[in-house]
């Protein structure tokens, strides 16, 4: 039961991160496809920081490099999809599909270059960092305290915060609903939408460096992080693009997701006698189904997903 | 007088010209990143990993070895094709089928297992993956008419399940100490498509099909029904706009269950095309979607989004795929091409920008000799 708890939250923290991230960008008026892309970018990043590293560094030290290690890149990543988006006016669907295949390619190629220069016959994508990773975690009576949870849910309150009591957020929100009334107040459309742009690739770079630290101690980068930038996404339009009922929707999830991992612990859930597989098709079964039930009644910003165009009417 | 001059920059107006235009840069702007990251991971071999990945099947000096590997690479490509009319059919009704993928995955599943399970000769096969796949872009579009699901992540979703499903389904044709599914031609050799002769034109590649024909043909169909059709105007109507087209008197949600169903069968005869020559057996315990899905949407992008534009991109893009195993392994990895791809379809989205600047300056140059013209009758 402990278990279940803990990768809940782990896995409930990391769609809280990436779900706002897309919340951010959504507000702005871009439409971030490409989280998933971003997730892997920022975990590839986080990686290689604790990879490097050297295994004397304190625990808070560690911690702070690592974390600025993935948000960095998941921001320079996401720059990609702002350029285009907004400067460019790209379809955004097209380019955020566009970053989610580079992301898995570039963490591929780099990591097996960095590998087989370590030796030449090792080709494997797998960054190993099971040391550095003990910094993130603090042992209590059974239960494996991730700082990541304690920082997730403070980034969600600072979401809040940020988004409905803040001039920032309130001119986000405007620039996503109605640019260009937002701009003949003055706002700087331009400007806020690559803000948007910049804080989902911060959060959801950060979010792929807790997922890849979730239970495990190195991390395949073939395999990307399976569909999780979309399951945030779910997450996000479940929540619909509220950063309180985001966090909600991100446990609910989260258990989901926990439960492929621990389910063999319950005894009434092995007795079901259910193949396994279909643990792992749950989060993805479930958000189908929540999504058919709240995709009616969207509250989805209005001008999201269209280029801003100053000379529009 | 400006008519005139406007039809004097004719050909670089024309927007099929600008589109290829497009295209070519973005293959050359993708080439040169990929060098650029070549470069920067070795200096040393940079230049002829990217000839290996040019070069492709070119790499074997035999002619005979040659001929045979272009037939494998075309195999490739017809499925890749069929992926990229799957995602671009869609896109003119304005729906993202990121879902091509997944609809390729359940295909492979409905064929590979009438095939090694239910021993069903080859078009019985192809017709159940058309079949199913189509049936799951449907529920997308279903999704998306009733419920206003964004079709992009329930594509997604439907990836998933679709790949765990036929993951449980293949199990059961499995070769016993593998994790592969049997080959059709050990167990069924009626599965496989019929060659026609064609694989002697390859130096006897047998995976080398009908379905390379039937594939263009297909391709050229899409064109007749999206351009010539009535059916294929309609489901244009309403992507351009649901609301007008409801008003006009199409039934704008069967329009867009139709385009769902039509794009997830084009994916899904791609993978019969391809799983039915025996070229390939499926790995019953893949984790990850099968690339061909996601790099048909590179294709149909590189292609300006035209059936018959897509037939030479699909080619291109399968060419750097499997050349991308021909570069030194000792230095590089082979998914270069794929993120050589990938920038390729990220770059692809600044055409339509590109298009406007040409145009853009095609209008200032039409503005100075009209300026010029005028100065010199008045003299």
């Amino acid at each position: 039961m402990l278990l279940l708890i803990q990768y809940t939250l782990i896995f409930a923290s990391v769609l809280v991160l990436v779900a706002l991230g897309g919340c951010f960008s959504e507000h702005g008026g871009v439409i971030n496809i490409g989280l998933e892309g971003i997730m892997v970018i920022g975990a590839l990043g986080g990686a290689l920081m604790m990879k490097y590293l050297p295994a004397v560094t304190s625990a808070p030290l560690m911690i702070l490099c690592v974390i600025l290690g993935s948000v960095l890149a998941g921001m320079v990543f996401s720059l990609l999809l702002g350029v285009a988006a907004i400067r460019f006016n790209a379809d955004q669907t097209l380019v955020g599909t566009a970053l989610n295949l580079m992301g898995p390619a570039i963490a591929v190629v780099l990591v097996r270059a960095i590998n087989t220069a370590e030796s030449v016959d090792n080709v494997s994508s797998t960054v190993a960092y099971g040391e550095a990773k003990k910094a993130f975690l603090v042992n209590i009576g059974g239960f494996e305290f991730n700082w990541f949870m304690l920082i997730a849910l403070l980034i969600l309150i600072a979401s809040y915060i940020v988004l409905y009591k803040t001039k920032f957020g309130l001119r986000l929100c405007a620039c996503g609903e109605h640019p260009q009334a937002a701009d003949s107040v003055g706002i700087n459309v331009y400007k806020m939408r690559y803000a948007g742009v910049l804080i989902s690739g911060a959060l959801g770079g950060l979010g792929g460096l807790v997922y890849i630290t979730a239970g495990v101690s190195e991390w395949k980068f073939e395999n990307g992080v399976a569909g999780f930038g979309f399951l945030a996404l779910a997450v996000m339009i479940f929540g619909q693009w509220k950063p309180v009922n985001i966090g909600l929707a991100a446990v609910l999830f989260g258990l989901f997701r926990a439960l492929s991992n621990v389910y063999t612990g319950f005894d009434a859930l092995v007795a079901l006698n259910l193949p396994s597989t279909l643990y792992n098709m749950l989060p993805y079964i479930i958000s189908l189904l929540v999504l058919i039930f709240v995709s009616k009644k969207s509250r989805a910003p209005k001008a999201e997903g269209i280029p801003y165009d100053k000379g529009q009417r | 007088m400006n008519r005139a001059f406007g039809k004097k920059g004719g050909l670089l107006r024309n927007s099929g010209v600008q589109t290829v235009l497009g295209s070519l840069l973005c293959i050359l702007l993708g080439l040169l990143v990929g060098f650029i990251v070549l470069l920067i991971i070795n200096p040393g071999g940079a230049g002829e990993a990217v000839a290996a990945i040019l070069k492709n099947f070119l790499y074997y000096p035999s002619a005979v070895a040659a001929t045979k590997y272009f037939g494998t690479t075309l195999v490739k490509a017809s499925a890749l094709l069929m992926c990229s009319l799957s995602v671009l059919f869609a896109w003119k009704v304005g729906l993202f089928n990121i879902g091509a993928a997944g609809q390729y995955v359940i295909g492979s599943g409905a064929c590979l297992y009438l095939a090694l399970g239910l021993k069903m000769p080859w078009y019985i096969c192809l017709i159940a993956a058309v079949v199913a796949a189509g049936l799951v872009g449907a529920v997308s579009g279903f999704l998306k008419a009733y419920f206003n699901v964004n079709e992009v992540i329930s594509c997604i979703m439907l990836n998933w399940i679709g790949l765990y499903c036929v993951n449980m389904l293949l199990a059961q044709v499995k070769e016993q100490s593998t994790p592969y599914t049997r080959t059709i031609k050990s167990v069924n050799g009626g599965g496989l498509l019929p060659t026609l002769g064609l694989d002697k034109l390859f130096s006897n590649n047998e995976f080398v099909t009908v379905g390379l024909v039937l594939a263009v043909v297909i391709a050229i169909l899409v064109w007749i029904l999206l351009e010539k059709t009535k059916l294929g105007y309609e489901l244009k109507a309403t992507g351009f706009n649901k609301n007008a087209a409801k008003y006009c008197g199409m039934r704008e949600k069967r329009n867009i269950i139709l385009t769902m169903a039509i794009a997830g069968g084009l994916a899904g005869f791609g993978a019969g095309i391809f799983y039915l020559t025996g070229i390939e057996q499926w790995m019953v315990q893949q984790t990850s979607v099968p690339a061909m899905g996601f790099n048909g949407i590179a294709a149909a992008f590189l292609g300006g989004t035209h059936p018959l534009g897509a037939i030479f991109s699909s080619y291109f893009i399968q060419h750097i795929t499997s050349g991308g195993t021909y570069v030194d392994t000792t230095m590089y990895s082979s998914q270069i091409s794929d993120l050589i791809s990938a920038f390729i379809i990220y770059l692809c989205g600044f055409v339509l920008f590109f298009k406007v600047w040409l145009n853009k300056r095609l209008d200032k140059r039409d503005e100075k000799l009209a300026a010029k013209g005028q100065k010199g009758g008045e003299a």
